[in-house]
């Protein structure tokens, strides 16, 4: 798509920046210590922290990530939603409060709170800084895709542009600034997902959906295959002449390559109707130019797509004002005109096709359209255990992310630990609700950019007016923002905190280590920006779940064992760190996903079938950390050094 | 021994808020993994229609409500507990 930037929403945009440097800027002041670097001096009110809960984790994965893949693959988007609050339980009822008594400002605290063990302090804080990193990516990347809508940069400034502000903000005010920057966007990110919510069922659903009257949608038309009088086939369109035909194996697709004013463009065959439909193009040519649509960029050729083909059995047709139920029940009444991509060689150049599916409304509204659940529809038992193996690591991996732990150090007590986590429950809850509905909303108003699905959202605001899009998109950048800072910070405090102070044991004053940590922060914001342009065009909400699978994996184990299983000794938490890491890390990396997006392996087969480590790395920490533990247990423990808790809590 | 971080008082109510949360934390594992399971066994049956919805939809929206309401429950066991026993201790402790 080629975007223009508006110059209202460059203004609102960079008002929301400004605010977002000022409330660093005031915070920088108070900020002197260690404890109120990277805890905010324990003081925050769990209200407030518990809003800053939701904006920490209402992520541009939440956000730009699940909407984006609701918007293309249905309600398939939706199971990350659910995933992604589940974890809530498992941090409430287990972490939350054991957390906040038994740490100080890492993770590492509490996992080494008991034993002292230098072991424990490097793997966890080599452990907190993958997580970080692997959680940074994704975040950097939905940076780089909203700037190039809102002010018309290339995606490598956007995430130039959030490094920069991010170091920016965590060099000069910590945790404390970050805080409040959490807690003002998560809240104001809730109240216009409902506006946006509102707005969507006030428009209706049309099969041409126009935007609201500012953008006709484009007419994808068809073209009639006639036989020939020797046999051959042609088409009664005599002003398109055939340049080549291509044949996917695998999608079982015919695609020909027409040529009509010196502008070449493929068409999908669909044999049963006898005709060629339009399809929407990306060629990358060996130049290194692209062509969308046969056309340069600036032609402005390529369309945004998603309508409903039928409603209520009518072709052509629009509803009224909708709620949250007639609004399902006309998506899964109707049916759908998705987008399926394919990738094929041409003569060189790299061709991505995009085709028309029609889909019916209730597969739209049911798992199976990105996970293969159903048997009868292919599904082999591998896709049935990567489906489980990424709810697994979507239900363990919140209550042990790095980002996420360290903020139940910014409150006063464990109680306070606890109603925050209550309050991130509740608005996080809704949040996510209303992602079905902004998903689909995208789905079916036109909106969605195939070259970029984490735009859904945004897009869809936009089709309502200039100033939402800007309020929209600056949130969303300002949630990247957070949490990046978020991550950052906790990656500084692995450096300073657990690896300098306690490991290497330098012994550092408060300054020293607030200084550590900022130099910290300098260095892992500039390889999340290497990163972020690295891994740009992969969807948001995906490469979360690796983070998620990696903190499953890596620390949860540990954090649940050291708190319900008093036989674990320090060798055995070092085991299951170190299994769970390197497990999962290498299961992802062998996977079939990373083969074809990340190492650009297409049609290589990869060792590992499964893309989603979860199911095979989670119990292997937990079998290293029961064996390690009972091999390395010492036979005559003295009451001093048994574990001190009776109780988790007490 | 590095230690806890902070030295907080000693919670009476402990055992009934760990209890609790165990038990709460089960429950919902078993309704979310009935969730998986029905996704991965019987996906046909998640496409049910329920009045405008279907059976994904609502088990999917389910979770989510049910997440809060157990989350509001546990957190009000939780300070009634820490109100009556570690105030009855402190009652305790002032009569001796």
């Amino acid at each position: 798509m080629n975007y223009v930037a508006s110059p209202w929403a460059i203004i609102i945009f960079l008002s929301f920046v400004a605010a977002v440097l000022g409330i660093s800027y005031h915070f920088a002041r108070s900020t002197k210590s260690v404890n109120s670097y990277f805890a905010a001096g324990g003081q925050i009110h769990w209200s407030v922290n518990g809003i800053a809960f939701a904006g920490d984790y209402l992520s541009a994965a939440s956000f730009l990530g699940i909407c984006g893949m609701l918007a293309i693959s249905g309600y398939d988007g939706f199971l990350y939603s659910i995933g992604y609050l589940a974890g809530w339980i498992v941090a409430l009822f287990v972490v939350a409060e054991p957390m906040k008594r038994l740490g100080k400002y890492t993770f590492t605290d509490a996992l080494d709170s008991k034993f002292n063990s230098k072991g424990i302090q490097l793997v966890a804080a080599i452990s907190t800084l993958l997580v970080s990193l692997f959680y940074l990516i994704p975040q950097m990347v939905g940076a780089g895709s909203l700037v190039t809508p809102l002010l018309g940069l290339p995606h490598w400034a956007g995430v130039l542009m959030v490094g920069v502000l991010v170091i920016l903000i965590v060099t000069t005010a910590g945790m404390k600034s970050t805080t409040y920057v959490q807690f003002l966007k998560g809240g104001l990110l809730i109240v216009f997902s409902l506006t946006l919510v509102f707005l969507v069922f006030s428009r209706g659903i049309s099969t041409s959906p126009d935007q609201g009257g500012d953008k006709a949608y484009h007419k994808f038309i068809t073209l009639k295959i006639e036989t020939l009088n020797d046999g051959t086939v042609g088409l009664e369109d005599k002003s398109y002449a055939i340049v080549k035909q291509f044949h996917d194996e695998k999608s079982k697709k015919q695609f020909v390559k027409l040529e009509k004013n010196d502008i070449e463009t493929v068409w999908s065959v669909n044999e049963k109707k006898g005709i060629l439909e339009e399809t929407q193009t990306l060629e990358y040519l060996q130049d290194g130019k692209v062509l969308y649509n046969g056309q340069t960029k600036d032609k402005g050729a390529f369309y945004q797509v998603g309508h409903m083909s039928e409603i209520d059995g009518k072709g052509d047709t629009k509803t009224g004002t909708l709620n949250i139920f007639s609004f399902i029940e006309t998506i899964r009444d109707g049916t759908v005109v998705r987008w399926a991509k394919l990738d094929v060689k041409d003569e060189g150049n790299k061709l991505t096709i995009y085709y028309q599916k029609p889909t019916p409304g209730s597969e739209v509204l049911k798992p199976g359209l990105k996970f293969k659940v159903d048997s009868e529809k292919g599904a082999t038992p591998k896709d049935k255990i990567d489906f489980v193996s990424l709810m697994l690591a979507l239900f363990f991996g919140t209550a042990a992310l790095p980002h996420i732990l360290i903020r139940y150090y910014t409150v006063p007590s464990p109680a306070c630990a606890r109603k925050s986590t209550i309050v991130a429950i509740a608005a996080i809850g809704l949040f996510y609700v209303l992602t079905m509905y902004m998903g689909l909303g995208a789905m079916v108003n036109g909106v969605v950019d195939l070259t970029n699905d984490n735009m859904s959202a945004p897009l869809l605001a936009k089709s309502f007016g200039v100033t939402i899009f800007a309020i929209i998109s600056a949130l969303a950048f300002a949630t990247v923002l957070g949490t990046v800072s978020g991550l950052i910070v906790a990656a500084a405090g692995a450096v300073a905190h657990d690896v300098m102070d306690r490991f290497m044991g330098l012994k550092m004053t408060d300054k020293s280590k607030v200084k550590a940590g900022k130099i910290a922060s300098i260095i892992v914001g500039c390889i999340a920006m290497v990163l972020g342009i690295l891994f740009k065009g992969m969807n948001v909400s995906y490469l979360v779940g690796w983070a998620f699978a990696i903190a499953a994996s890596a620390n949860l184990p540990a954090i649940i064992m050291i708190l319900f299983w008093k036989r674990t000794t320090a060798k055995g938490v070092v085991a299951s760190v170190l299994t769970g890491l390197v497990s999962a890390l290498g299961l992802i990396l062998l996977s079939q996903e990373t083969f074809n997006n990340v190492y650009g392996l297409v049609g290589v087969t990869a060792p590992v079938p499964i893309n989603n480590p979860a199911i095979i790395s989670v119990p292997l920490s937990f079998i290293a950390l029961v064996v390690v533990s009972i091999l390395t247990k010492k036979r005559n423990i003295s009451p001093e050094q048994k574990p001190a808790n009776s109780s988790i809590l007490g | 021994m590095h230690g806890p971080s902070s030295k907080w008082k000693k919670d009476n109510s402990a055992s009934v808020k760990e209890l609790l949360g165990k038990w709460l934390f089960f429950l919902y594992a078993i309704v979310y993994g009935g969730f998986i399971i029905t996704n991965v066994v019987s996906p046909e049956f998640m496409g049910v229609e329920v009045g405008s919805l279907n059976v994904a939809i609502v088990y999917g929206f389910l979770l989510i409500v049910f997440a809060m309401l157990l989350a509001f429950a546990y957190n009000h066991v939780s300070t009634h507990a820490e109100d009556v026993m570690n105030k009855d201790k402190e009652s305790e402790e002032t009569e001796e």
